[in-house]
């Protein structure tokens, strides 16, 4: 299999405007089978517009996407089940899909939420939540994966459990995982390509390339590899309070 | 004591609560109560549309419903108004010009509390046929998009990234709110069409713990509301609309007592 066919999603330089303001621009990446690439950025840096660009939501937009792929599962960053909608587990496992009794119990397994079959999906808690749309993206056996912030709501213990569980599904289902990040901790472990986004590509590189990047420090600080750190971007350029970028 | 046009007002009832009650469902979820008033005050314009040019007033509704709602697509893109601002804009103005028309139509002798509130002697033949078969129409339309609605009611992004097409969902979604309208307002009238969307769906929520149960409550609600209304309205000559609708707002507040049986039971 030449290296080609392991491609699942490709963009090439693309943005996407809105209202004449660049949400984000200039990102390329690929994202191949069996890999985890992952997007870390600042609040509005456009993580979660890069992840619908790739995931073809948007029209008109600048550059190529190319997708090699139809079997994509995809865990939104916010979602809110209404209390007017009563809806089981179960019957959100089967939301898009007619899945057997066997899939979707493997699946719920496999994130350790079998238990939550029958409840409610209002009275989860978080993490639950994150499990449960976890175990509904993979029941379908994608080939690409695409995270928006997986562990939201989900404590710190939980967090490093859900993050092996993803590196986990990575190797089991052998699909390519597109996982979109605020913690920089944790990118350094699970991750084979990182792109640091804020509205365009800061850097990016595999974690041990970006790691000893010049700019990589720069922009984390030295302790990043240890710890959580907040981080200011210190670059060849800034960026305004409008979305504008200003050279140095 | 059951006249020819009590079992034509049953039958009539019976079609709409059949169609009402998984329509209804969808508003409340959707959360559009308000968008369903607003087509429905909308009707009155098609009605007066309908007389002044001798047109066939389902139809007629129908087809100014769905141009409202049309229109109010378009000014959600065009204004910085918020939807709700726009909504009882659109709802009101119609409605206000609908009465307007009527006053200038002095030749066509007008029962306007009819309209408004439905009257039970309205119900003809041809009504008959337009609710079986529109109805009937309505819910094949819905059985083919309740994936794609359901799926994007429960998550918009979910149900795109994975395939479905939510917006065609959604105007068709729309469509079929305009032609419930248009084929229930002689016997529940303009101002409380939306009632019988919502209230005997409320009531069915407070009873359910799935999507499915819902449906089935919302409908048997509906169908109880018609026969209860439509019986105390023979019987109390009371203006079918509200009558089916107060009866609705009854079930509703037994279903109340089953919220509070379950909470007891929690605790």
């Amino acid at each position: 299999m030449s290296i080609e066919n392991n491609i699942l999603v490709k963009l090439d330089n693309a943005g996407y405007k809105q209202n004449n303001k660049w949400l984000v621009e200039g990102v390329s990446f690929t994202v191949e089978k069996g890999k985890i690439v992952t997007l870390i950025g600042p609040n509005g840096s456009g993580k979660s517009t890069t992840a619908k660009i790739a995931l073809g939501f948007y029209k008109g937009i600048e550059g190529q996407v190319e997708k090699f792929t139809n079997k994509i599962g995809y865990v939104p960053q916010k979602i809110s089940i209404d209390w007017t909608l009563p809806l089981r587990v179960n019957d959100f496992m089967l939301l898009t899909d007619k899945l057997s009794d066997d899939v979707v119990d493997e699946a719920l397994k496999s994130t350790g939420v079998y238990h939550l079959k029958n409840k409610n999906l209002g009275n989860l808690s978080g993490g639950e939540f994150q499990r449960v749309l976890l175990a509904r993206a993979i029941s379908k056996k994608p080939e690409l994966l695409v995270l928006d912030e997986p562990v939201q709501g989900v404590d710190f213990t939980g967090e490093i459990e859900m993050y092996e569980l993803i590196k986990k599904i990575s190797a089991n289902l052998n699909c390519g995982i597109l996982l979109i990040s605020h913690d920089l901790h944790t990118v350094m472990s699970a991750t084979d390509y990182v792109v640091c986004l804020n509205g365009h590509v800061c850097c990016c590189g595999s974690p041990t390339e970006v790691a000893f990047n010049k700019e990589y420090k720069a922009l984390f600080g030295e302790q990043a590899s240890k710890t959580l750190t907040i981080y200011e971007h210190k670059h060849d350029h800034v960026h305004t309070t409008d979305g504008e970028i200003k050279k140095n | 004591m059951l006249d020819d046009f009590f079992i034509r007002a049953l039958i009539a009832g019976i079609g709409i609560a059949l169609v009402t009650g998984p329509l209804g469902c969808f508003v409340v979820w959707r959360r559009l109560s308000y968008f369903g008033d607003t087509l429905a005050h909308s009707a009155l314009l098609g009605v007066t549309i309908a007389y002044s040019m001798e047109f066939n007033i389902a139809v007629s509704i129908f087809l100014i419903s769905s141009l409202i709602a049309l229109i109010l697509i378009h000014l959600q893109r065009k204004t910085n108004l918020p939807s709700d601002a726009l909504l009882g804009l659109l709802a009101h103005s119609s409605l206000a010009v609908g009465l307007v028309v009527i006053g200038f139509l002095t030749f066509i002798r007008f029962d306007i509390m009819g309209l408004l509130f439905g009257d039970i002697l309205a119900v003809d033949k041809n009504d008959l046929i337009i609710i079986w078969f529109g109805g009937g129409l309505i819910l094949l339309v819905l059985k083919f998009i309740w994936k794609p609605l359901f799926a994007s009611t429960v998550n918009y992004e979910l149900a795109e990234a994975e395939g479905l097409n939510p917006d065609r969902a959604k105007a068709i979604f729309t469509i079929l709110l305009a032609a419930i309208i248009a084929i229930s307002i002689k016997l529940v009238g303009v101002l409380l069409i939306t009632g019988m969307l919502i209230i005997p769906t409320a009531m069915a929520r407070n009873i359910s713990d799935t999507p499915q149960k819902m449906v089935v409550f919302s409908i048997i609600g509906g169908l109880l509301s018609v026969f209860i209304g439509l019986f105390s309205s023979l019987e109390f000559n009371t203006p079918s609309g509200p009558s089916i609708i107060t009866a609705a707002l009854l079930l509703f507040i037994i279903s109340l007592l089953k919220i509070k049986q379950t909470i007891q039971l929690k605790n």
